[in-house]
């Protein structure tokens, strides 16, 4: 019996050396020769000092930033170590009352918006740390910012425009514009504004 | 549904049919041990691993020592794991310090039942996350536990398909190959070589691979933000090519860090599928019948366009009870619409819908978007694929000797019909293999419902051991109404279904969920991998008969569609009753604006 039972033992040890000591032990000092800025997090710097990663959506509140989508992670949103969803089905009281909360603010605050609000501006991602907004989105609170910021409103579309990214290949997955890299252009070309 | 979006998923299949061959014939000349190009490179790894092991890679193996073998092998798997968990706070490699003396608030504590639920979810090839990766998990533990089961379990389940197989393609034989050797080979030949590829095309896209301690940072707007970091590519790219889809981080492929791109995504989805595509080729090759694996191609084709558009068409139309509150739900060139609760802008509608399908008909469970925020059909798909067996495609070897206990059913319910015994492959189907096909299936049907029916009504004392703070079993719902009953179905179809995936919202990180579900799981791998073993050994022993006249084709159109018709309704009858109380009366509510 015994004798039957050891291969497994002796296989479940030598595999884990193999193919979860060996295997990252490869891997990770690869990744990072080959791309030490990805494998790292690609980590976003301003004067010096890292501000986040371009991968990972943050809270922007002030009206003269573009605001991302509401999150899940964490207790306030975007915390990048707790990441989640707010897996809140289709006929959930609480994800409709959260919904017309987010929907009445988004009116208050982009007063010049009156056709329906892009879906995704009102809803949480799957992670709770998505980076993009629709492009739409963007659109839609770009007379705001254009007025926090006291520049005009088609300068302002001229960045979302600049900063949106198509979809890969012409093909895969849909056109969206990165929160962060879209507030950090805002901020370099318009630097007095608040 | 877009043009675009309709685009994607032909494009993946268009792929997915493109390797199947070519990998096919690989894995034939692999298992059958032959030389291929990768020899020069890994056969000494090869012959150092049989030494360490202290295998003979010449030996044959009847179906129960084969199956004795891989028992063992998953015993010790689960050992290992399971030590290496709880251990965490004293072994190395653990920077946040989890499990330590100064672990970060909100760290989840290791506990034992959280450590059985993750090791028998990792050895069963299953990967359901009761874990949050990046709150409770030493890198450790992720690299040297949950990496390595992720190999080896694939590994193993494409082992299992091998034999199965042998046992068609044999006749008179007494034995159905060596465990040891076609784990080792799957393993050493396919699934390292693969990953390899897979992580750095993954990390060069922005999946992180690091083992630095988590990054604080001060956000443009002055916040404090903590990046979780991690040796995500090399898990990332075993995860899905050997179809377990446990991640790294709670988030799964959703988040950013471990599927950043839509190119990344798309890449992720054919991870998915090609192994187990690819089997269906080395099936047909090795029966000697090349048209045999591509009718089982067929029928899971079939399969998963229906669950794919039936999905994509749900998740597109979206919410009408949030349409109400004047949102766009419509897809105009610049925004997706639908419903996006669960969703990232940068995959949208189209690519969730083809990952949610991909990673149900295969039993991956990674997910690129939160099932549980799904509307109600589009929720559905997911579900049903799971009560379906994961036979579209399937898991790593799973999918197929799933796919081969419905085509044992379909030829005797063919058989029943003209009154001739039947026959598959050659090979007569007499009451063993049928009894040993049925056995399989209904120990995993009634994991799932027995389950899920005892915990929809189970009371626990409010802060007893067995449910904590929760009390009552339904007490860890995120949902209520159709929507929280779901959530258990779901929770045991996935752990009976070896799948992984979730309704989420479920907190199912306590002693009755951790241990149940592991019951499943544990029900739904070996109660299906031993019955179908020994109706491979039967198989394996009997004389080829000679076709006739009479013989009824396995390989046309006809046969297809009775394969395919076979597993829905064999789906359909056992869960019907319970997809009516779950996602069906949901979809009649929401159109009426019920809310819960």
């Amino acid at each position: 019996m015994w004798k039957q039972l050891l291969p497994g033992l002796r296989l479940t040890l030598a595999l884990t050396v193999l193919t979860g000591l060996a295997y990252p032990g490869i891997v990770t000092p690869l990744c990072q020769v080959l791309f030490p800025k990805q494998a790292n997090g690609s980590l976003v710097s301003l004067h010096g000092k890292v501000v986040g990663s371009s991968l990972i959506g943050q809270n922007f509140s002030k009206p003269g930033y573009f605001h991302p989508r509401p999150s899940a992670a964490g207790s306030d949103g975007y915390d990048a170590s707790a990441s989640s969803g707010s897996n809140l089905g289709p006929t959930s009281q609480k994800l409709v009352d959260r919904v017309k909360a987010s929907a009445d603010q988004f009116r208050k605050e982009n007063p010049g918006h009156t056709e329906p609000i892009p879906a995704d501006i009102l809803t949480a991602s799957g992670s709770g740390l998505d980076p993009h907004i629709s492009p739409a989105a963007a659109l839609a609170q770009a007379a705001r910012v254009a007025a926090a910021r006291g520049v005009d409103v088609e300068q302002v579309k001229a960045v979302i425009d600049q900063t949106t990214e198509g979809r890969a290949l012409g093909l895969l997955g849909e056109p969206r514009v990165n929160v962060l890299a879209l507030n950090m252009a805002m901020d370099q070309k318009f630097p007095a504004a608040r | 549904m877009t043009t675009l979006g309709v685009l994607q998923i032909l494009v993946f299949f268009t792929v997915i049919l493109a390797v199947t061959k070519p990998l096919g014939v690989f894995m034939t000349r692999l298992f059958a041990g032959e030389r291929t190009f990768l020899h020069p490179v890994l056969r000494p790894v090869e012959k150092l691993l049989y030494a360490l092991g202290g295998v003979d890679e010449k030996e044959e193996q009847r179906w129960t020592k084969y199956t004795a073998s891989l028992l063992s092998f998953s015993l010790f798997s689960f050992v290992v794991l399971y030590l290496l968990q709880r251990l965490q706070g004293v072994l190395p490699a653990n920077p946040q310090g989890f499990s330590g003396a100064h672990a970060p608030g909100g760290a989840t504590a290791m506990t034992p039942d959280l450590a059985f639920n993750t090791a028998v979810s990792f050895v069963t090839n299953t990967n359901w996350q009761s874990y949050v990766g990046e709150t409770t998990l030493s890198y450790l533990v992720q690299m040297a536990g949950l990496t390595v089961q992720n190999f080896v379990s694939a590994a193993a389940g494409i082992a299992i398909a091998v034999a199965v197989i042998r046992g068609f393609a044999r006749q008179q034989s007494s034995s159905l190959g060596n465990f040891w050797v076609d784990l080792v080979r799957g393993t050493l030949y396919l699934l390292l070589p693969l990953s390899l590829v897979g992580a750095l095309f993954l990390c060069s896209q922005g999946v992180i691979q690091n083992l630095s301690p988590y990054t604080q940072v001060t956000t443009v707007e002055g916040k404090a933000q903590v990046l979780a970091q991690g040796p995500v590519a090399s898990q990332e790219a075993i995860k899905m090519i050997g179809t377990n889809g446990g991640g790294f981080f709670n988030a799964n492929s959703a988040h950013p860090f471990e599927n950043p791109t839509p190119l990344t995504n798309f890449v992720q989805m054919l991870m998915i599928f090609i192994i187990p595509a690819g089997l269906t080729y080395t099936f047909g090759r090795m029966v000697g019948d090349t048209r045999q694996g591509w009718a089982l191609f067929a029928a899971m084709s079939l399969l998963f366009f229906a669950g794919v558009f039936a999905l994509y068409a749900s998740e597109q139309a979206g919410n009408p009870v949030l349409a109400k509150l004047g949102i766009q739900t419509a897809a105009t060139a610049n925004q997706p619409g639908g419903n996006m609760e669960g969703k990232e802008v940068r995959f949208g509608i189209a690519a969730t819908a083809l990952f949610a399908t991909i990673t149900t008909d295969a039993s991956c469970g990674a997910v690129n978007g939160m099932h549980d925020s799904f509307t109600p059909l589009g929720g559905l798909v997911p579900l049903f694929n799971l009560h379906l067996g994961e036979v579209i495609f399937g898991g790593v070897g799973a999918g197929l000797y799933g796919m081969l206990l419905f085509a044992i059913v379909a030829v005797f319910i063919a058989g029943l019909m003209v009154g001739r015994t039947p026959e598959y492959l050659g090979k007569k189907i007499e009451s063993k293999e049928v009894k040993m096909a049925m056995l399989a299936m209904l120990a995993t049907s009634a994991a799932i419902l027995l389950f899920s029916g005892i915990t929809a009504v189970i009371q626990f004392p409010k802060d007893a051991y067995w449910n904590g703070s929760y009390g009552p079993g339904v007490g860890n719902l995120n949902n209520s109404g159709p929507h929280g009953l779901a959530e258990i179905l779901y929770a045991y179809s996935s752990g009976a279904a070896n799948n992984g995936s979730a309704f989420a919202g479920i907190s199912a990180n306590t002693p009755w969920y951790n241990l149940t579900i592991g019951l499943a799981m544990l029900v739904g791998r070996f109660l299906m991998i031993i019955p179908l073993m020994a109706a491979a050994g039967s198989l394996a022993a009997k004389k080829r008969v000679p076709v006739t006249s009479g013989t009824f084709p396995t390989h046309g159109p006809l046969f297809v569609g009775l394969l395919a018709g076979t597993v829905v309704i064999v789906g359909a009858l056992t869960f019907f009753p319970a997809l009516s109380l779950t996602p069906i009366v949901e979809h009649f509510l929401m159109q009426q604006g019920r809310l819960f």
